[in-house]
């Protein structure tokens, strides 16, 4: 439990870091940086977006998997590394 | 018609005439309206409908006047001319009034037609020569009478028609085409038989045809091979038609219902977070994706790979002029020509609204001595504003008078038409223009000049040559006893979102207007004003009486005349060193709200503000002073920076404090102080840019500091060869300002070029410059007015590179004012550092010299033999090599010993 904490706080400080978030397979926050209505929002949003994305993949060649997105956008990138049963959520703003 | 009428005419007059053609013989009536019966060749007679009415009047009803045997009537001219009289058009004579008029005699004859022969009831003989004939008919009808003179003869003989061969036209030819012949010969067929078959008794009887053989012949079809044709190519035209359908449902149709939704998102418990935390997945899910996750991050923090470096190393998108060009340009100087002394600017203003409208301050170039010498003649003169147009480089558009010079004046931010300027006495004075504003509003270039803007020399010169320059009055000054003892050096209006109050607290302003001012002198006190009329605290009846009976011009607004000589400071600030030392003599004030105001979205906003508040103009109906009911607003910051004569730069609070002892409300102490500058500091100003960057500009240096840091000026320059004498930030570019010089020079400043200098240094005029404010008009026109000593304002239109800002210069600022804190800092601790190291030192020397004292003989003793020894055992070495001594007695001897 101890390790979870000191990774996600590993994470959090690297430099840019807006947010970090963990999600179950539903899409219901686990642990979160950031306020509830945020988190909600992104997490629904995201894991949705994870499904279809992994479903694509899986489409185009069965044996294929998603393992990591990334959306960048114009103020910040949004990584999403997902598991069976978990998404972990990162936010970042790469600029400087 | 005419064989009709003329088969008519042989019938009724029973006899043959020959006819020829008609003749269009005599009368002129012929060609006339009237229609009459010319081509049945009686241009005499006029047929006419009357009326039963007119029947009655002219005493020809039918069966009853007329009948029969008397078929007409004689009606005498005059009847009819009255009858014309009398019912005008609607007569039935009208339609033949002409001949009736023409008619030579006095009566004319009125025929019933009854068989209508002529196509209407009546008829009129319009000729006497017919009346005549008709009343009198001859023995010879009247055709024959026409014809008379043609066919002389008296008698008709007959002749039987001569028969003559006839002459083929060509018509038999058709006949014989149209009429049957036979063609071919006629079969006879004769067909006999015994006569004794003939009448005998016949028997039918019915009989099958196919039984019996040839009672029929047939003719049956046979495909014939050589008619079939073969069908090789066959056009059938098809068409595609969609198939449609028609289906139709029903609903159930209930009445509408309105249905809402809400939900809420799923969310665990902190249990089951917790549990969920705890468990084992989760941790290796962890640790396989921060794996790739890091990777990730660390990739953007290494480098940013969307960006578009073609893009980034362009500085600009386009360049508007040269590029190379970074001087300013002459754009136009305003010089007053009518005042004859000799006058400086003391302070410079753009119009916040008006395109082109500058306002200057000017006063008397005297020293204090030469002012008092010559105050007679100083009376005469009035203080002006004066206002000047680009459209106009001569006429100042607008003069405003003040009772003494004015040595700083503002606009007011919410109302460009009130002005507050501060004088040479210590008091303040307000106009209000607002009367005038459609003249200076209204300003175009060429439009009310005269065509030849010549400069004529001064004593032609008329002031009211073109237009008439207004002097316009101000409308209130300060109560004298109770303002400012010496000359007012700055002056502010306060920000419309806050107000304060006697004490110094802050609170939320109502009103929405700029309603306070704020005034800094050289008697060392700072004070605020409020133009709100204040509630009447004591009745002074004697002071009421004398303002009663000065009597004020009427076209003077009477916005402030609550205020007029009776204005008294809100609050008042000393700002004392001490009880001993003379007190401070601010110079300048910056105010933490005091933003540079008239950026292009305040600008529309004051715009947007004046024009709502054309009807009601709040400052025309002030309302008294605060609510004391608002709390005051906690976490205001009341601080601000004061720039003194001395060329103190002191960071001080307003909020006054009550004196713990006597109760009195005292000012705070200031929070710093630093004396950076060697002369009076005449500029403190914030940077349009970033609110806590000051730039303050005295004697031979600058400075900028950060308001916060208390450790001293971020950048602080070296001396410059010539004194500084005004000074601004740039509107546009956060790292430059202008500096004026006391030679006419400009300096412009680049901190991202050059810390050290000034980047550029353009001469301007021979003199002092005293005043320097850019104004920014549009994205391509930017002009600086830079006021002299002489009175002379000069515009200049500043380049493209000194007004554009290139792409990231304001986080390049920002970085540089972060370096510089953080420089400050460093230097700070090291300060400390160097403190702690040269304690050190001396602690080491201190030791070193302790160490050397507690030297012991017994050691010295010791060291005096090992010395002694090491020399006996050089003098040795040295003697071997010689060769005196053998080496072997140097053997034995060490044996020895």
């Amino acid at each position: 439990m101890a390790e979870v904490e000191e990774t996600l706080k590993r994470i959090q400080s690297h430099k840019g870091v807006i947010g970090t978030m963990v999600v179950n397979a539903e899409g219901i926050p686990i642990r979160t940086t950031l306020d509830n209505s945020t988190t909600v929002q992104y997490a629904g949003l995201l894991h949705q977006l994870t499904m279809k994305a992994r479903s694509t993949v899986r489409d185009i060649d069965p044996q294929n998997d998603l393992t990591f997105l990334r959306i960048r956008s114009k103020k910040h990138e949004i990584m999403v590394a997902p598991d069976k049963e978990y998404l972990l959520i990162v936010i970042q703003n790469p600029c400087e | 018609m005419a064989s009709k009428s003329q088969k008519q005419k042989i019938s009724s007059g029973g006899k043959v005439s020959k006819r020829g053609k008609n003749k269009p013989t005599i009368s002129v009536n012929e060609e006339e309206e009237p229609i009459n019966m010319e081509s049945l060749g009686h241009p005499e007679i006029y047929p006419l409908v009357l009326t039963t009415k007119t029947q009655e009047i002219f005493n020809c009803r039918i069966d009853e006047d007329i009948t029969d045997e008397q078929p007409y009537k004689l009606i005498k001219k005059e009847d009819i001319f009255a009858d014309f009289q009398n019912r005008a058009a609607v007569s039935d004579f009208y339609p033949l009034k002409k001949i009736i008029q023409e008619y030579p005699g006095d009566e004319l004859l009125i025929v019933y037609d009854k068989d209508f022969r002529y196509g209407l009831n009546f008829y009129l003989i319009g000729t006497e020569e017919g009346k005549e004939n008709y009343l009198n008919p001859p023995e010879v009808p009247e055709e024959q009478e026409e014809y008379k003179e043609h066919v002389p003869e008296d008698t008709y003989i007959y002749t039987p028609p001569v028969s003559k061969p006839w002459v083929s036209l060509g018509s038999e030819k058709e006949i014989e085409e149209e009429s049957v012949k036979e063609f071919t010969k006629q079969i006879t067929y004769m067909i006999s038989r015994k006569r004794s078959q003939f009448g005998a008794p016949i028997k039918f009887s019915d009989q099958n045809a196919s039984s019996v053989k040839d009672a029929y012949i047939e003719c049956t079809a046979y495909p014939d091979k050589n008619f079939t044709v073969k069908q090789l190519e066959k056009d059938v035209g098809m068409q595609v038609v969609p198939k449609v359908k028609d289906t139709s449902t029903q609903t159930r149709w209930t009445y509408p219902k309105n249905a809402t939704t809400q939900y809420c998102p799923r969310e665990f418990s902190e249990e089951e977070k917790e549990t969920l935390g705890q468990s084992k997945s989760l941790t290796d899910f962890l640790n396989n994706a921060s794996i790739s996750v890091e990777i990730a991050l660390q990739q953007n923090e290494i480098m940013n790979t969307f960006i578009d470096d073609w893009k980034y190393l362009a500085e600009e998108e386009g360049t508007f002029g040269d590029k190379t060009d970074t001087h300013l340009k002459e754009y136009q100087s305003f010089t007053d020509l009518h005042n004859l002394t000799e006058k400086m600017i003391t302070c410079v203003s753009w119009h916040p609204v008006i395109y082109g409208l500058i306002a200057v301050s000017v006063a008397v170039r005297l020293s204090f001595e030469d002012r008092v010498h010559f105050s007679g003649k100083l009376l005469l003169q009035p203080s002006l504003i004066l206002f000047w147009s680009f459209s106009d480089p001569i006429h100042p558009q607008l003069m405003l008078e003040s009772p003494e010079d004015i040595f700083c004046f503002k606009f007011c931010p919410s109302d460009p038409n009130i002005i507050a300027g501060g004088c040479i006495n210590g008091q303040i004075v307000m106009w209000d223009i607002t009367a005038h504003a459609d003249r200076i509003e209204n300003i175009k270039t060429g439009g009310g000049r005269s065509k030849k803007v010549t400069l004529k020399p001064m004593f032609l010169l008329e002031p009211e040559s073109n237009k008439e320059a207004m002097y316009i009055r101000h409308c209130a000054v300060s109560s004298i006893e109770n303002g400012h003892r010496n000359v007012i050096t700055d002056i502010h209006w306060l920000s419309d979102t806050f107000e304060i109050n006697r004490m110094g607290s802050v609170f939320e302003n109502r009103s929405g207007i700029c309603c306070q001012l704020v005034t800094c002198s050289a008697d060392c006190t700072i004070c605020f004003w409020d133009i709100r009329p204040q509630k009447p605290s004591a009745p002074q009846p004697t002071e009421k009486k004398k303002e009663e009976s000065i009597e004020i011009p009427f076209d003077i607004p009477s916005t402030f005349l609550h205020l007029d000589l009776s204005w008294k400071p809100l609050a008042r600030i000393r700002l004392s060193k001490g009880e001993t030392s003379l007190d401070h003599c601010p110079t300048k004030l910056s105010l933490s709200e005091d933003h540079l105001p008239y950026k292009a979205q305040d600008k529309m906003l004051a715009q947007n503000k004046v024009m709502e508040v054309g009807e009601m103009n709040p400052y025309q109906n002030l309302e008294g002073g605060l609510a004391n009911h608002l709390k005051p607003i906690e976490d205001f910051c009341t601080k601000f920076f004061v720039g003194t004569e001395e060329g103190e730069v002191i960071y001080t609070d307003w909020k006054m404090e009550r004196d713990p002892e006597t109760g009195r409300l005292m000012t705070k102490k200031p929070v710093s102080l630093y004396t950076v500058h060697d002369g009076a500091v005449h500029t403190i100003q914030r940077s349009p840019f970033y609110n806590d960057i000051i730039l303050t500009i005295g004697g031979w240096n600058v400075a900028i500091w950060k308001e916060g840091v208390m450790t001293g000026p971020l950048l602080q320059s070296s001396c410059a060869p010539k004194r500084y004498t005004s000074g601004h930030w740039s509107l546009t570019r956060p790292g430059v300002f202008y500096i004026g010089r006391e030679d006419g020079y400009i300096d412009i400043w680049d901190l991202l070029e050059k810390t050290h200098e000034p980047a550029q240094s353009q001469n301007i005029c021979t003199t002092t410059i005293t005043c320097i404010k850019p104004w920014t008009f549009s994205a391509k026109q930017q002009f600086i007015a830079i006021a002299d000593y002489y009175g002379t304002l000069h515009i200049l239109e500043i380049p493209w590179t000194l007004s554009h800002p290139s792409t990231n210069e304001v986080s390049s600022m920002n970085h540089y004012f972060e370096r510089e804190v953080k420089h400050l800092e460093y230097v700070e601790q090291r300060k400390k550092i160097r403190e702690q190291e040269k304690k050190q030192m001396e602690l080491e020397t201190e030791k070193k010299k302790v160490k050397t004292y507690q030297k012991s003989k017994e050691l010295l003793e010791a060291e005096l033999k090992m010395d002694y020894e090491s020399y006996l055992e050089l003098e040795k070495t040295v003697l071997i090599n010689l060769g005196l001594i053998k080496v072997a007695e140097k053997v034995s001897y060490m044996d020895m010993m």
